[in-house]
């Protein structure tokens, strides 16, 4: 009896804060998506998202840049973690990893608008070797960096810890067995330690789908994503219904992702088993 | 067990405690006594010393707050929580509060010093006889060059932006309507059109300007003209005189042809409690020194003829900020537009920025 009471009170909070700021805020978004914008209930807003081919090309779009993203901060992270776990001052370099996350994402940005534009840092490098000034800023390619510099982190963590979990001795083993190194590589680290793959692209992908404030300053609004779209709804057109709309469509694809990358119980412990 | 209750107790008595404390802030600040001026503005859009200049003269204390955008000062005041006395609406921004019966119109016979406005810039169609509105400033939409790339004859006319030379060299304002006026206007039609054929014959032929679009931001355009990053650049008269102080190869031309003339002018709300303080306060900023003293901090071109007159000669005479009748008689107000064409016009400014050659 006591005992349950005291879980009560131990989950409360954690409940009361789902319901508050993670339930709530749902249902209201989902409510909004169904009233145009002379607040009369309808679907006309999903009708517009689908039929229009602007918000199908915008989505893509996003889809697109969100994988591009993804891919990037993967490739580097993925080593980047491995490295990390031989590497012999670990959590100072952890540390160093996790640091500039402490740091304003707005901060970052300009610093980058300063990096990259035609006086900037990279402009001057090149400049020593006799190349003229590049156009940087307002690129994909700023975009894609930028964005997968702020997001590496959120990768590297989840990867680090699932490599730190590996057992050292099952690669010692499959060594010994007379795997080379890249097989040791596709059959003992890489599917042991895709869960925290998983969990990181989870962190990354979503977050890149709607990065609003990024494709303004470093994309100049010449990379476009669902982000911006809501922006424009909620701020100047004030059509909160078709703002809310997109949401919707953001959770949606959220939990598609979710699903996509969790953890399958029944799978898991079958392989276990086995 | 017993600590969980008592932590929770500790934080329910903390935000009890904030809840009564701020509401005695608020008392104590005066925002329920008479002496008081509380005025919603643009973020540093009036001298500072001229409030400090009102409050020793009149013994009212103002309280300022800011806004960045009309619609979210335009909320605020719908949801009347704080009792605003003055706000700064623009031109269509004051059609549509008067539309919701947000304002409150002014009494003339406490007014002194309208007949300091320049003809020109009183009694427009947004607010006709200026029942509701004093200009506080004015300004149009306009080209900022930088004349180490480009000749002052390259850029007197909106069609000339869709010059192939201007290849990824533009800076367009992040701003639907303003993105819409010169291609509009380049078409000989009003800014204000609402026909669907219309504005989807403008957006084509934003598509063409496309190439020529380096990027479509917000206030970073300061910062990048300044730094020379781009070499042309489309945005307002008072960022352009920002941008003219910061870097002196820029320059701002209106094109004669037409552009948007846009209005920011004193209102009083209908949360308005203190209307002692608010016809000082509106008598006091038309006075001409004190409206003169505010343009030159501000930088804005000033409505108030008799002040323009203590302005330094480099300034009454600057061409870019006053321009001649002439340019004057073929600018044009955006009206309030009903949501569904704001709607129209937001909807082909997303695809004109998703558009890709």
């Amino acid at each position: 009896m006591k005992k349950s009471t005291t879980n009560v009170a131990f989950y409360t909070p954690y409940v009361m804060w789902l319901a508050l700021f993670v339930i709530a805020p749902m249902v209201l978004i989902v409510y909004q998506s169904f009233f145009d914008i002379s607040g009369h209930f309808t679907l006309a807003n999903y009708q517009t998202y689908f039929q229009s081919g602007t918000y199908i090309m915008m989505t893509i779009n996003s889809v697109w840049y969100a994988f591009l993203i993804t891919f990037a901060t993967l490739l580097i992270s993925y080593p980047t973690a491995y490295l990390l776990h031989y590497a012999k001052h670990k959590q100072l370099w952890l540390l160093l990893i996790i640091l500039p996350t402490w740091i304003n994402l707005l901060l970052k940005a300009y610093a980058f608008i300063g990096i990259f534009s035609q006086d900037g840092g990279v402009n001057s490098f090149l400049g020593m070797f006799g190349i003229a000034p590049q156009q940087f800023l307002f690129t994909d390619f700023s975009f894609i960096f930028v964005a997968a510099y702020i997001e590496i982190p959120f990768m590297i963590l989840p990867i680090f810890n699932a490599i730190e979990e590996l057992p050292e001795n099952l690669v010692n083993a499959s060594q010994d067995l007379g795997a080379k190194g890249w097989q040791t590589f596709t059959k003992v680290v890489w599917p042991l330690t895709i869960s925290g793959v998983k969990s990181g692209v989870q962190a990354v992908f979503i977050p890149s789908l709607s990065l609003f404030m990024l494709t303004r300053l470093i994309g100049g609004n010449r990379v476009i994503t669902l982000g911006t779209a809501i922006e424009e709804h909620f701020l100047t057109t004030m059509n909160w219904g078709m703002g809310s709309t997109i949401g919707v469509v953001l959770i949606v694809a959220m939990f598609i992702i979710m699903f996509l990358t969790g953890e399958r119980k029944k799978k898991g412990v079958r392989r276990h088993e086995a | 067990m017993k600590r969980l209750i008592s932590i929770a107790l500790a934080i329910l008595a903390v935000c009890l405690g904030l809840a009564v404390w701020s509401q005695d802030l608020q008392k104590s600040q005066g925002n329920t006594g008479d002496n008081t001026l509380n005025l919603f503005n643009w973020g540093d859009y009036i001298d500072p010393a001229l409030i400090s200049k009102f409050e020793k003269q009149t013994g009212y204390h103002v309280n300022q707050e800011t806004f960045d955008s009309n619609e979210a000062m335009f909320t605020k005041i719908q949801q009347g929580g704080t009792s605003y006395d003055l706000t700064v609406p623009s031109d269509y921004m004051i059609e549509k509060m008067k539309k919701a019966h947000l304002l409150l119109p002014l009494d003339q016979s406490k007014l002194h010093g309208m007949q300091n406005m320049d003809p020109r810039l009183i009694n427009k169609e947004f607010d006709p006889g200026n029942k509701y509105s004093i200009p506080y400033f004015w300004g149009t939409l306009g080209i900022i060059y930088n004349d180490k790339f480009v000749k002052a004859s390259e850029v007197q006319h909106w069609n000339q932006l869709w010059n192939p030379k201007f290849k990824d060299s533009i800076m367009l304002i992040d701003s639907a309507r303003d993105v819409f006026a010169p291609a509009l206007i380049s078409m000989g039609k009003s800014v204000n059109e609402t026909n669907p054929q219309t504005l989807a014959v403008a957006k084509a032929k934003l598509d063409q300007l496309s190439p020529n679009v380096k990027a479509v931001v917000a206030d970073e355009i300061k910062m990048y003209m300044a730094e020379n990053e781009a070499k042309i650049a489309v945005d307002w008269s008072g960022e352009a005189s920002e941008m003219l102080a910061n870097n002196k190869h820029l320059h701002y031309v209106v094109p004669r042809e037409g552009s948007n003339l846009w209005f920011d002018n004193l209102v009083i709300p209908k949360t308005a409690k203190h209307f002692k303080a608010i016809y000082a306060f509106l008598n006091f900023m038309m006075e001409p020194k004190n409206a003169a003293q505010n343009a030159e901090y501000v930088g804005y071109a000033t409505p108030n003829a008799a002040a323009k007159k203590l302005l330094p000669k480099s300034v009454q005479n600057d061409r870019q900020f006053y321009p001649d009748d002439e340019t004057m008689k073929h600018l044009e107000i955006y009206s309030d537009l009903p949501p569904a064409k704001v709607g129209l016009y937001n909807d082909l400014f997303l695809e004109f920025k998703m558009y890709r050659r």
